[in-house]
């Protein structure tokens, strides 16, 4: 395995709903990740298809046999990609799905166990529920792949970590909300906290890619980036623009990261599945009470008065 | 208590300029046309479409009644020098009189409504003929309290500042370099002489969008926002207001008698193969 790997981030603006274009979008960016003599390229969540897809969900499915995934499992011969893919199961359940494919092959195909679906998220109605989250073994070394919402929950890196991961991909469609950055968006700001949160805290490269473009008034800001085991940025992308940038990493910084601070080795699984096992079982303290009921808000109001 | 709703001019106009170009250009369309008044919230769309289309793509259309304050025309002249867009002026009387001769007992809203819709039938009639989207010009504080006319002014085929509050907008203005005095102006609707909007709705906008801030972003409960310091009266009116102006906010209501309908569970984005 080598100790050095390029890799390739394509900040794409997928055109929602058009499988075939963005099709021709991924062969071509494969081709010029290539060029950039890259060994991996990884593209945003639901990359072949748009984000606000709804009710057309089924129509821009794809089967892990379908004549577009075998034109990118070609182009995977020479370069391993990263993808994301709305995915009709054979059962017609359909998944937000992220696909590693590399050698012509899929390596792993990653279902999106955790579906926003609160404020202006309503994926749990459009999609199935993943039910599982593993590493996989790559020719790079062992590789994590999480999907947007995920990274909100810490238990997904955590997992990953644990799984024994070096390098994790977080694909995303990030949406742009919040001004009170100022020169950033709200949203840009919890994720660029949390990419530098996590690989620092467990000590492996953390991919972040994603997509640009508007569907429906909706953006997605993009700022796709590479975050060492440090919690430093090897490679940053703009905000709001397509790109596609590479940047080499070591795998001697995670070594020498979990070397300096040997969290994982430190960790108690045991430990840790003995207490998910007792909070399950109910046997935990309630959280605090809460305040007494307040007086209806009228009779204060007039009270005021 | 002051909300703080300071935004990063340049950062927003970005995002707002990519919006329109993007939007527009799935559909295959690069021009713009919108209704200038010489208010701020047409004279900001002006400005951001000539940066997001070139000016040369963009027709601003002044559309005065008789009533309208002579200045609203000389600023919104202003506006099209300084942008250098294309203009073109209608006056909407003889439109608008054709049938407000008919019902003379019509009251000023009646009357300020229809001109509102004269103005909405000749955007989207000339953005046929240029091949170009109507822009929007209604904000987000307007949208809330409901303070626009239903398929008036609120009409349009994109609207980059539906999610700006007026105090957003005024550092978005300034920051563009609009007129002085239509940053000053205060604002009007325009509809009857000396009609302003904070006399006619009793606060000013810098109170009320915080307010608003507060209800709609931030989800605070009434009586949350009146024990942080803001005046009960005004806080329990804006509620009132935004619950009342619902209807405006929402597509026409449909029976459901199919099993997948539009509104209900027909949902397709517009973008959809865009």
């Amino acid at each position: 395995m080598a100790d050095k790997i390029k890799i390739a981030l394509a900040q794409i603006a997928p055109k929602l709903g058009d499988v075939k274009a963005n099709l021709e979008l991924h062969l071509e960016t494969i081709d010029r990740a290539r060029g950039q003599g890259a060994d991996l390229v990884v593209f945003p969540e639901l990359s072949l298809t748009g984000y606000l897809l709804k009710d057309m969900v089924p129509e821009a499915a794809l089967r892990r046999d379908s004549p577009e995934m075998q034109k990118i499992l070609k182009a995977s011969e020479k370069i391993a990609v990263v993808f994301g893919l709305a995915e009709e199961d054979p059962s017609y359940v359909y998944f937000n799905s992220a696909c590693f494919a590399d050698g012509g092959k899929i390596v792993h195909m990653h279902r999106k166990v955790f579906l926003p679906t609160y404020g202006m998220f309503d994926e749990g109605r459009f999609f199935g529920q993943g039910t599982t989250l593993s590493a996989f073994n790559t020719r790079f070394g062992r590789f994590g792949l999480l999907i947007c919402e995920e990274a909100w929950h810490s238990f997904c890196p955590y997992l990953l970590m644990l799984d024994g991961t070096v390098l994790v991909a977080n694909i995303a469609n990030g949406t742009a909300r919040g001004l009170e950055e100022k020169s950033r968006m709200g949203s840009s700001a919890i994720w660029e906290k949390m990419n530098r949160f996590y690989s620092d805290l467990h000590g492996f490269f953390w991919i972040f890619v994603n997509r640009v473009g508007f569907e429906d008034g909706v953006g997605f800001w993009g700022g796709s980036e590479i975050i060492d085991p440090n919690g430093k940025p090897e490679l940053k992308l703009p905000y709001f623009e397509e790109d596609l940038k590479t940047a080499e990493i070591s795998f001697g910084k995670v070594r020498r990261a979990r070397l300096r601070t040997p969290l994982l080795r430190d960790e108690k699984l045991d430990f840790a599945i003995n207490e998910l096992l007792r909070i399950r079982g109910g046997n935990h303290s309630l959280p605090p009470a809460l305040p007494a009921a307040r007086k209806p808000a009228s009779k204060r109001r007039k009270a005021k008065r | 208590m002051k909300v703080d709703l300071t935004i990063d001019p340049a950062f927003v106009t970005g995002v707002l300029v990519d919006f329109l170009r993007r939007e527009a250009g799935k559909f295959g369309f690069s021009k713009g046309v919108i209704g200038l008044s010489g208010g701020l919230d047409s004279t900001v769309s002006a400005y951001l479409a000539a940066r997001a289309y070139g000016p040369e793509n963009v027709l601003g259309i002044l559309m005065p009644y008789q009533t309208s304050s002579p200045g609203s025309v000389s600023d919104a002249e202003e506006v099209v020098k300084r942008t250098g867009i294309r203009s073109w002026k209608v006056e909407i009387t003889p439109m608008a009189d054709a049938y407000l001769q008919r019902v003379p007992e019509a009251d000023r809203v009646r009357r300020g409504n229809v001109m509102a819709r004269c103005r909405m039938i000749i955007l989207f009639d000339q953005s046929q003929k240029e091949g170009a989207l109507v822009i929007g010009t209604s904000n987000k504080s307007e949208a809330m309290l409901g303070y626009s006319t239903w398929f008036g002014d609120m009409a349009s085929s994109i609207n980059p500042l539906g999610d700006l509050y007026k105090t957003q907008e005024r550092q978005l203005a300034a920051f563009l370099g609009v007129p002085e005095q239509i940053l000053k102006k205060t604002p009007s609707a325009d509809l009857w002489a000396g009609q302003t909007v904070e006399g006619e709705l009793g606060f000013s906008y810098e109170l009320a969008d915080q307010i608003l801030y507060l209800l709609v972003d931030e989800r605070w409960r009434g009586e949350e926002i009146i024990e942080a310091g803001f005046p009960a009266e005004t806080v329990m009116q804006i509620e009132k207001i935004v619950a009342a102006s619902q209807y405006k906010r929402a597509l026409p209501t449909v029976a459901k008698l199919s099993r997948r309908t539009v509104g209900i569970d027909f949902q397709l984005s517009r973008d959809w193969n865009r």
